[in-house]
């Protein structure tokens, strides 16, 4: 008897691969699109459910296009949220529905939502937030800065950062393999510079769209699909630690812990679908440092051109992942290293309070947290370069 | 307790914060250390085989008859009681009671520890508990008792558990069987 092989399709007729597949095999076709395109082309290929925004133009185009991809028939159920705050418990809705679930905000809407993102966490829902930072209010921005940022930290969801819409892409894709590990099973908020990489147009490698993950088995979930009497479902009706809803302060605690504990177990996950959590550029040896994530690392790869020139050996050291922190491969990565800079793009420096937290006592390298650049700024490689300067008294021609 | 750190700040030691994590696909967790499902089998069974007042606590993914997986592992789980002399308590849902949950003859995930205090259980295996809630259970219970945790997990496993056995469906759940009756004999308990 001849032997057949099962071959499974998604709703929208697509041809379900393994996220391996997806990510690492299939051949790639190069295109020219926007940040917003590129999550569009994500989502087209993610086997997503559900999607809810409030699309307050001009965040991004994305939440928009993810719309299209309802009427084409790629996402189960798309609809308008009433507020950001509305969209992101929505969201939880239907994430804890047992769908595959993904939103997209940016700055205030992020700020106006907050409440929700440790309540995400807490429910362990494996659901996805495309942050396109843009700051925060007041005064007015549209511009790009990743504030924002700083707030989600402790939320207890994943953080990961993109730099370019093909990282973004393949994040988007990644974030919810990782998420919906059953050990896992924790929101992921794959960020990315709001305008510098979500209105601009970049090449960007995509595999065929006939293809898919796939699809989310609820039934793999930590704990059950919703039920209003068991918590999480009941924490959302009634405070936790009351009378009639009497849990123990050690299970607070403990259930705080083990959402925490979720985070860390992501690591040997994003490290394979991420090929790892930290990207190195430039010249190995150097001990001249620059950590940063997002486009500031693109600046800063430009600015270690730019000394490269002047004879002055320095390297990016690119965070993928911001929780979880890459504790032990920035370490490894800063051995060697007598400077290293944080460049960002706000102006608090939320990355460098990171970087010194979890170098101290592991690194004799003076941190130097500049240059940072805020309220839609930009970073020229110049810019970057001239801190280095401050440092060495050396002069460069070419230096504004 | 935990060392110095942010797990510190809580009476509740978290294995992950002291760089614990779940073992790899094929192999199991005996505390810190990642080893053969067999030598993990033999220890939780010889755990259970010689510590006081051993039991088991069933979670709903195999009290209730959800699929034939589900009903297999549930037949498993009373020949494993009997052969390793164990009782069974139920955690059977997840619901806060209140004022607090009979201890002598169940067991919920949001005070594990009344249960294990009340019938001075010094080994205990769970089977069958959603993740999450395992796993909430496992910290307060490593903090709160001297229990010997064991957790047989259809998933990734509990680091917070003292032996993790993950990926366990009724093939492993037999093997298990076989195993705790091999030590059994070596014991002389047969």
């Amino acid at each position: 008897m001849q032997a057949t092989e099962t071959i499974l399709y998604n709703r929208a007729g697509q041809r379900v691969v393994s996220p391996d597949y997806l990510l690492f095999e299939a051949p790639r076709t190069k295109h020219f699109m926007t940040g917003s395109e590129a999550v569009k082309e994500a989502v087209k290929r993610a086997s997503v459910d559900a999607s809810v925004s409030y699309p307050i133009t001009p965040q991004s185009e994305a939440a928009h296009l993810i719309g299209e991809l309802w009427v084409e028939g790629y996402v189960g159920v798309y609809f308008r949220g009433e507020s950001e705050f509305g969209v992101m418990s929505e969201i939880a809705g239907c994430a804890m529905a047992g769908a595959r679930t993904i939103t997209t905000t940016s700055g205030p809407g992020t700020l106006r939502a907050m409440e929700n993102f440790p309540m995400w966490a807490g429910t362990r829902i494996p659901v996805q937030l495309v942050l396109m930072a843009r700051g925060v209010n007041s005064p007015l921005s549209i511009q790009p800065d990743n504030l924002e940022v700083g707030f989600l930290l402790d939320t207890g969801c994943m953080i990961w950062y993109a730099e370019t819409a093909q990282d973004l892409f393949d994040m988007i894709l990644a974030g919810f393999v990782v998420a919906e590990q059953p050990d896992v099973h924790v929101p992921v908020i794959t960020v990315v510079d709001g305008f510098f990489v979500s209105h601009t147009r970049e090449a960007i490698m995509l595999p065929p769209d006939d293809i898919a993950l796939p699809p989310y088995n609820p039934y793999r979930a930590p704990m059950p699909v919703i039920d209003a009497e068991v918590p999480p479902g009941r924490f959302l009706r009634d405070p936790f630690v009351m009378k009639s809803n009497y849990i123990s302060y050690a299970t607070h605690a403990s259930w705080q812990w083990e959402v925490r504990a979720a985070i860390e177990r992501s690591r040997p996950y994003a490290k394979h679908y991420l090929r790892g959590l930290i990207e190195h550029f430039g010249d190995p040896e150097a001990e001249l440092v620059f950590v940063a994530c997002g486009t500031a690392s693109a600046q800063a790869k430009e600015a270690v051109r730019l000394l490269e020139d002047e004879g002055i050996p320095a390297r990016v050291v690119k965070l993928k992942t911001i929780r979880p922190f890459p504790i032990e491969e920035l370490r490894q990565a800063v051995k060697g290293a007598k400077y290293i800079f944080v460049p960002e793009f706000n102006v608090v420096g939320w990355l460098e309070r990171e970087v010194r937290r979890y170098l101290y006592g592991h690194s004799n390298a003076e941190i130097i947290g500049a240059p940072r650049v805020a309220g839609g700024m930009t970073m020229p490689a110049e810019v970057i370069v001239k801190e280095v300067l401050k440092l060495t008294g050396k002069e460069v021609k070419h230096v504004i | 307790m935990a060392h110095i750190g942010p797990s510190g700040f809580s009476p509740y030691p978290v294995a992950v914060y002291e760089g614990v994590l779940n073992p790899p696909p094929g192999k199991a967790l005996m505390f810190n250390e990642i080893v053969d499902e067999e030598v993990a089998m033999r220890e939780a069974a010889k755990a259970m085989l010689t510590r006081p007042n051993p039991t088991i606590f069933p979670g709903p993914q195999v009290l209730y008859a959800w699929n034939e997986e589900a009903k297999e592992k549930a037949k498993l789980v009373r020949k494993m009681a009997e052969v390793l002399g164990a009782k069974i308590i139920p955690m059977y849902d997840y619901r806060p009671k209140y004022p607090k949950i009979n201890p002598a003859i169940e067991i919920n995930p949001n005070h594990p520890n009344l249960t294990i205090w009340h019938n001075k259980i010094k080994a205990c295996i769970f089977v069958g508990v959603h993740c999450h809630y395992a796993n909430v259970a496992l910290k307060i219970i490593r903090a709160e008792t001297d229990c010997f945790t064991i957790a047989m997990c259809g998933m990734a496993g509990h680091e917070d558990a003292m032996i993790t056995l993950r990926d366990q469906h009724t093939e492993e759940m037999e093997k298990f069987i076989k195993i705790a009756e091999e030590v059994k004999r070596e014991l002389g308990r047969s």
